[in-house]
């Protein structure tokens, strides 16, 4: 840590000892600060080694690559228990992903709604949003967790008694089986033209929006811009002459085969971590936008603007500054209280992980990857919203 | 976060923290502390269970007592660490506790890789599968497309997978850490089949909401010789433990019970004069580290291990498995002590 200290100028000050040097002290202090750092990771690290060795545990991440040996309930990408522990571990990596990522977006809709309620003028809505503001932030995550799994598996039928929904979607207690697409030929242009679609409508708001400053006449770019993305991919699809077949499912002896399937264990850890989460970015909302100055909306209400186009156009961008870097906390913790899947058997990092680690036996190696991993995806939540927060700051001229 | 992360991260931080403690005298270890700390199941009728009052009973709950007379003469000088299939291991690698005895199964791996010792197999058991009657399913063979209740983290999870491959047959599993999740989850019917061990299969199966409606299927997937296991490197303590065992079924062979215990002191075949510590300037036990005693104490304790599978899985349990495999050798099953002299 540099001091300020008014040194007094020139050669001719006599030199003491460098100890008494502030300068020199701390870089002396850094320098012994970094020494003893990482000689207690050295001391650490060695010393679990030694204990390991001692012990006749085998150590090393070599065994990554050996085969797994077990199955796993719900994967992304292809597995079988041929695969390596790695792919398991990637398989796991992928399914805590997923939830998060899902949850992160859900809880984001349901706790704005949430929030905006409970400051509406309407009585009923705000007390239902506080209620379920109360409820869902007072309740340990684990809980809600196994309350939409048990309600989940106690209310839903036997396969024999699926419940049949139209377009061959089935909801029972093995899950939601619903008709997997299969995409024909030249299908990959859908997507090109969905990102085609976003880079057009990227175009029009900009243009739009320079014309409006020039002119002062608005277009309607938020409706060309939905068009376009939606449009396109469909006009591409058409004209492709419709590339798409389904694979529906069908009863089996035990259960429905074919087609796809989202399990229990998903669909509640989704729904529990979204709506607790959600409780809590409904207060950050809440604070938000109680902390732009009414001074604000009375101005905008005397410029004459609408209370619809007040709420979006001078609120929200002056809350979301606010509520931008509280809501990373949320995202974070949403991602970290994943790893509760374990308590419902889905197959997030921990849950995969923790078979890894006992059919193996690395304890240590397992648990600095769980940490490594946790630790990666947290820190690029913390850098997206980071990036996403300097966008949205106050831009001082 | 969970229990579970929670035992392994401790479990790993002990591991790096603990200075160079030889693993040596585990012996002397639980005679300063004055009781021994054992790894049991968390809940598994007949081997690992707290009774309504909580205290621990089962078959595995008597082999850490055993243990414990053996060294204190005493039973009840022994604490119980209930343990998740995936938190056994981290426990006993880290000493958290002093010896294993959670129907677990002897694997080359865990011999070598995991830095384990097994000897004794004190229940030889197999994996089974478990169904509902009203499937009709009459053999293993017929579980294609089934889903597969299973606990993370055991040899059952990788015998089912390597089951089902080499049948050509599919399934759907559904993991959980903890017994009481698999279970539950069974019992509200979230999946068609549960695998475990035939011995857990048959506690398993008097948990359920209605037992009756569940049958438990022919085939024996696997072999699981179950037992005791301490850590490596520590020969006396791993020869109390084996020898623990041995001594119970060398109690059975010479027709020595706990309430005959007494009598049998005064015998003259030599034998058992040696087995029970009567012989003149005997050192087996001291040999052990332990009171001449040791044996005497065993049974007089818990009793013959007859006696203890009797009590805990047999005709006297609500289990009434049938002794099959773990009959004594010389009545056609496999339990078979190597001789105390």
């Amino acid at each position: 840590m540099a001091v300020n200290v008014q040194e007094p100028a020139g050669e001719d000050r006599p030199r003491s000892s460098f100890i008494y040097d502030p300068v020199m002290r701390s870089i002396l202090y850094q320098v012994l600060t970094a020494i003893i750092f990482i000689a207690l990771i050295w001391w650490f690290w060695s010393n679990t080694l030694e204990n390991l060795r001692r012990a006749n545990i085998a150590s090393g991440f070599g065994f990554l690559n050996g085969r797994a040996g077990f199955d796993v309930g719900q994967a992304l990408i292809a597995y079988s228990s041929d695969s390596t522990y790695l792919r398991a571990l990637y398989v796991g990596f992928l399914n805590t992903l997923l939830v998060a990522f899902t949850g992160i977006i859900t809880a984001t809709i349901i706790g704005f709604i949430v929030g905006i309620g409970r400051l509406s003028n309407n009585w009923l809505i705000s007390k239902l949003s506080q209620v379920y503001v109360e409820v869902f932030r007072n309740i340990p995550p684990l809980l809600v967790i196994f309350f939409w799994y048990k309600g989940v598996l106690s209310v839903l039928p036997q396969p024999r008694d699926s419940i049949h929904l139209p377009f061959s979607i089935f909801l029972n207690n093995r899950g939601l089986a619903f008709p997997k697409a299969i995409w024909g030929e030249g299908t990959w242009a859908i997507p090109l033209a969905f990102v085609v679609g976003i880079v057009a409508a990227v175009v029009v708001s900009k243009w739009a929006r320079s014309r409006q400053e020039r002119t002062g006449q608005p277009f309607p770019s938020g409706w060309t811009g939905f068009a376009l993305i939606i449009g396109l991919p469909i006009l591409t699809f058409l004209a492709l002459g419709a590339p798409l077949s389904f694979d529906y499912p069908i009863a089996g002896k035990f259960n429905l085969s074919g087609g796809s399937v989202v399990g229990p264990e998903f669909v509640s850890l989704y729904l529990a971590l979204s709506f607790y989460t959600a409780a809590f970015i409904a207060e950050i909302v809440r604070s938000g936008i109680r902390a732009v100055a009414k001074g604000q909306t009375e101005a905008a209400f005397a410029l004459g603007l609408q209370p619809g186009v007040t709420t979006r156009k001078v609120v929200v961008p002056q809350a979301l500054r606010i509520v931008i870097p509280p809501l990373t906390s949320q995202y974070l913790n949403l991602t970290k209280n994943s790893s509760l899947a374990i308590a419902i058997g889905f197959s997030d990092l921990v849950a995969v992980g923790g078979t890894i680690l006992n059919q193996s036996g690395r304890a240590v190696e397992i648990v600095a990857i769980w940490m490594a991993i946790y630790l990666s995806i947290s820190l690029a939540t913390s850098l997206f919203m980071n990036w996403f927060n300097a966008k949205m700051a106050l831009v001082e001229r | 976060m969970s229990k579970k992360l929670l035992s392994a991260v401790i479990g790993t931080a002990l591991l790096g923290l603990t200075a160079h403690t030889a693993s040596a005298a585990t012996l002397d270890s639980v005679k300063a502390k004055g009781f021994l700390q054992c790894g049991v199941n968390s809940g598994l009728a007949g081997f690992g269970f707290p009774d309504a009052s909580g205290n621990w009973t089962g078959f595995d709950v008597d082999y850490c007592r055993a243990v414990a007379a053996a060294i204190f003469g005493d039973p009840t000088k022994v604490k119980f660490t209930p343990t998740t299939a995936k938190e056994r291991f981290t426990a006993l690698q880290s000493g958290e506790i002093d010896m294993l005895a959670r129907n677990t199964t002897w694997t080359i791996n865990r011999d070598t890789a995991l830095g384990f010792s097994f000897r004794a197999v004190n229940y030889y058991d197999g994996q089974g599968f478990m169904v509902r009657k009203s499937l009709n399913v009459k053999s293993a063979l017929e579980l294609s497309g089934a889903a597969v209740c299973v606990q993370s983290g055991t040899t059952t999870e990788l015998n089912l997978a390597d089951y089902f491959k080499s049948h050509n047959l599919q399934y759907n599993p559904v993991v959980f850490e903890k017994l009481e999740e698999v279970n539950a989850a069974y019992d509200a019917g979230r999946c068609d089949v549960y695998t475990t061990d035939q011995s857990g299969l048959y506690a398993v199966r008097l948990t359920l909401s209605k037992p009756d409606d569940h049958i438990i299927l022919p085939e024996i997937i696997s072999k699981e010789p179950l037992g005791p296991a301490v850590r490596q490197g520590d020969a006396q303590w791993f020869n109390i433990v084996s020898w623990t065992h041995y001594a119970l079924v060398t109690a059975e062979d010479f027709g020595i019970t706990k309430a005959n215990v007494d009598e049998m002191l005064k015998s003259a075949n030599p034998d058992i004069k040696r087995f029970l510590g009567e012989e003149k300037d005997q050192h087996i036990g001291k040999d052990l580290g332990l009171d001449e005693k040791w044996a005497y104490n065993i049974i007089k304790s818990v009793g013959n291990y007859g006696e203890v599978f009797e009590r805990n899985l047999g005709g006297s349990s609500q289990l009434k498995i049938a002794r099959g495999l773990n009959a004594l050798w010389s009545k056609g099953g496999l339990q078979y002590a190597p001789p105390i002299r």
